[in-house]
């Protein structure tokens, strides 16, 4: 019976559309596939034929003089002669950058993406989410102005107060709760209410004289620093984490808002507190996308090449001590920057094609991060959907 | 796209001209070559297209065909004249003006001169504190430029010798703005820059008891100076020669005078 049906309205091409127009969609639907695989496919052979051709420029240099000096050793001097391309003090200093603008953004950019997923009200967030999308708007020159106009001389004319008024804001908060939350502890083994609070009060008092010494004489030290170079690597630092604030921020807060409400009111009628709610439902449940949001962020600070070219003082060694950040160091990008201009074939081919060397590094690091990522991402996802 | 279209036919316009003049070189000469184009794009009606890219870039510019002009603020290497020759270009050097190196210190630094000797140790990391060279007991913060610059290579020619490289320490700087900006604001910093670029941000410090000045330079005086070079391939027909014949005229020399250089 319904046979029949479908065969009347077959006949009478009510429903169905003819035979020419249903080939027609059919060979647009096709070339429409055709174009974005194209496109799609021509995206991954920009990215292979750029690491061909790094790779192909890289290679002669490694041909030439192997890669024990390039790894090892900390003397820079292409101009030399004979040239000498020992990049250590290099890679080291486009790690410390990297490294610092990390401890400085990630913190920040996670606590801002909590902050504006679940904590602001629709209304501010509509407002506040722009605002900080607008740093990446702001072009790397500018920043680098900034660096090396304004931030370098405020370094080294109140870099020590700088530093102490920052070493107070963050640490005083983190003491206080570490002195409350510390002596509940050490307390909590005492049966007897009245004794343990009596303790509780005693250490309390104890612990937070100790935080307050260690306030002031940690604050008096950094307030006596002097910065000799504002054109450091802690200047670079904070700028970098200034640009990759918005590409952590952005992502972060994005993977927090796919959350759904189902689980943070799940969490809620369990009868968990919205603080438990976030720290144990809401960042575990978004971890992938936080992660991919840190990588972004700080493949950002390594490839950054503008401020670091103005502001990191670009000197080839590595600081004494290793990890002094207010010494000024030189990076990668910096150097293929700075070098291009002299390194060509006119002037020995060893100083050119080690330029390529250090493009091709750079390369490896980026795509070895993207990998480990993609890596923790599909992880994470099996963990989260229980297989 | 229609902004994209009309951009692009502005550009093919300029190129397809064919007289205008291409400069590509040092930063050092650049206020030089700037103020000549506009002075010869007015007189002439010749456009002029001046950009800054040091030294090295202006040499190679030449070599490529990429510019008319190369602006340089030192001689060009003899690789850089043999890669010329392999292209069938034939550099030739025209002096556009002198130019001291001043070394700069910043103002509030006591030091009331250095030695040549005393300069190349603080560059190649023998002095790392002023007290050393008559000043305060400050660690020095030492400025140079990079490699592509002509100013950094004439420094090290006329300073530090080839013989002991400039420590790794040295921070570097892009360009003489960049110096001059790093040494205003740095109390123990030191740097150097062409005299054209001295102001009152900063101060010269007197070299073998010899400040930096025009009739210092034009006697030979003081050792920190250099010649600035036009360089073109083959000599220059038409536009190019006139334009090159500018430093020489009277109001090519209050120009460069009024930018800060010497006229020859």
């Amino acid at each position: 019976m319904s046979g029949d049906v479908n065969r009347d309205s077959n006949r009478s091409g009510a429903f169905v559309v003819s035979e020419g127009r249903r080939k027609m969609q059919k060979a647009a639907r096709t070339a429409g596939e055709s174009i974005l695989l194209l496109i799609a496919s021509f995206v991954a052979i920009v990215v292979l034929f750029i690491f061909y051709f790094v790779a192909v420029d890289a290679v002669p240099y490694f041909q030439q003089r192997g890669f024990a000096e390039f790894f090892t050793s900390s003397n820079w001097y292409p101009a030399g002669d004979p040239g000498e391309f020992g990049a250590l003090a290099i890679i080291y200093g486009t790690g410390m950058v990297t490294l610092g603008s990390a401890l400085l953004a990630v913190p920040m950019g996670i606590a801002a993406a909590v902050c504006l997923s679940d904590i602001l009200p629709f209304s501010v967030r509509q407002y506040a989410k722009p605002v900080i999308e607008m740093l990446a708007a702001i072009p790397s020159v500018a920043f680098g102005f900034f660096a090396l106009v304004i931030l370098a001389p405020l370094l080294q004319t109140s870099g020590g107060p700088m530093l102490m008024w920052v070493w107070w804001i963050l640490a005083g908060p983190f003491l206080l709760l570490a002195v409350i939350v510390g002596s509940d502890l050490l307390t909590a083994g005492i049966e007897e209410p009245v004794r343990r609070k009596r303790y509780a009060t005693m250490l309390q008092v104890l612990f937070t004289l100790l935080a307050f010494l260690v306030l002031y004489v940690v604050g008096s030290q950094l307030n006596g620093m002097q910065i000799l170079t504002g054109t450091n690597a802690l200047n670079v630092s904070i700028i970098l984490s200034f640009m990759a604030l918005p590409t952590i921020v952005s992502v972060a807060e994005d993977s927090l808002q796919s959350v759904g409400r189902e689980l943070r009111e799940g969490s809620y009628a369990l009868g968990a507190t919205r603080a438990e709610t976030l720290v144990k439902t809401v960042l575990p449940a978004a971890s992938s996308g936080i992660l991919a949001a840190v990588i972004l962020g700080i493949m950002r600070s390594l490839g950054e090449t503008m401020v670091v070219w103005m502001a990191s003082g670009n000197s080839s060694h590595i600081p004494d001590p290793w990890y002094n950040y207010l010494e000024a160091v030189r990076t990668l990008t910096a150097t293929i920057a700075g070098d291009m201009g002299e390194a060509d074939q006119v002037t020995g081919s060893a100083r050119y094609h080690v330029l390529f060397a250090m493009g091709l590094l750079l390369l490896v690091i980026s795509f070895i991060s993207n990998l480990i990522s993609e890596r923790i991402v599909v992880r994470q996802r099996k963990i989260l959907s229980g297989q | 796209m229609l902004a994209l279209a009309a951009l692009m036919l502005m550009g093919t316009e300029v190129s397809a001209a064919g007289n205008g003049i291409v400069i590509d070189g040092s930063t050092t000469v650049g206020p030089i070559a700037k103020s000549f184009a506009a002075y010869f794009t007015k007189r002439y009606g010749v456009p002029v297209t001046v950009s800054e890219s040091g030294s090295g870039n202006g040499a190679k510019s030449l070599i490529n065909g990429a510019c008319d002009i190369a602006a340089m603020s030192r001689d060009m290497k003899t690789q850089e004249i043999a890669a010329a020759r392999k292209k069938g270009i034939q550099p030739v050097a025209h002096v556009a003006a002198l130019d001291g190196i001043a070394i700069v210190v910043h103002p509030s630094n006591p030091v009331r001169g250095l030695t040549k000797a005393q300069i190349a140790g603080i560059y190649q990391g023998r002095y790392t504190n002023w007290r050393e060279v008559g000043g305060p007991n400050s660690r020095i913060v030492v400025i140079q430029r990079e490699s592509n610059s002509g100013t950094q290579e004439s420094f090290k020619t006329l300073v530090t010798g080839k013989a002991v490289p400039i420590m790794p320490r040295a921070e570097s700087q892009a360009s003489n703005g960049a110096v001059k900006s790093r040494v205003s604001t740095t109390p123990s910093a030191i740097g150097f820059i062409g005299m054209g670029f001295l102001d009152s941000s900063v101060r010269a410090v007197p070299v073998d008891g010899v400040k930096p000045s025009v009739a210092s330079i034009r006697s030979g005086t003081y050792k920190l100076s250099r010649k600035l070079y036009f360089y073109t391939s083959g000599q220059p027909t038409g536009s190019i020669k006139q334009f090159l014949a500018l430093p020489s005229t009277a109001d090519g020399r209050r120009i460069i005078s009024e930018l800060g250089f010497i006229s020859q």
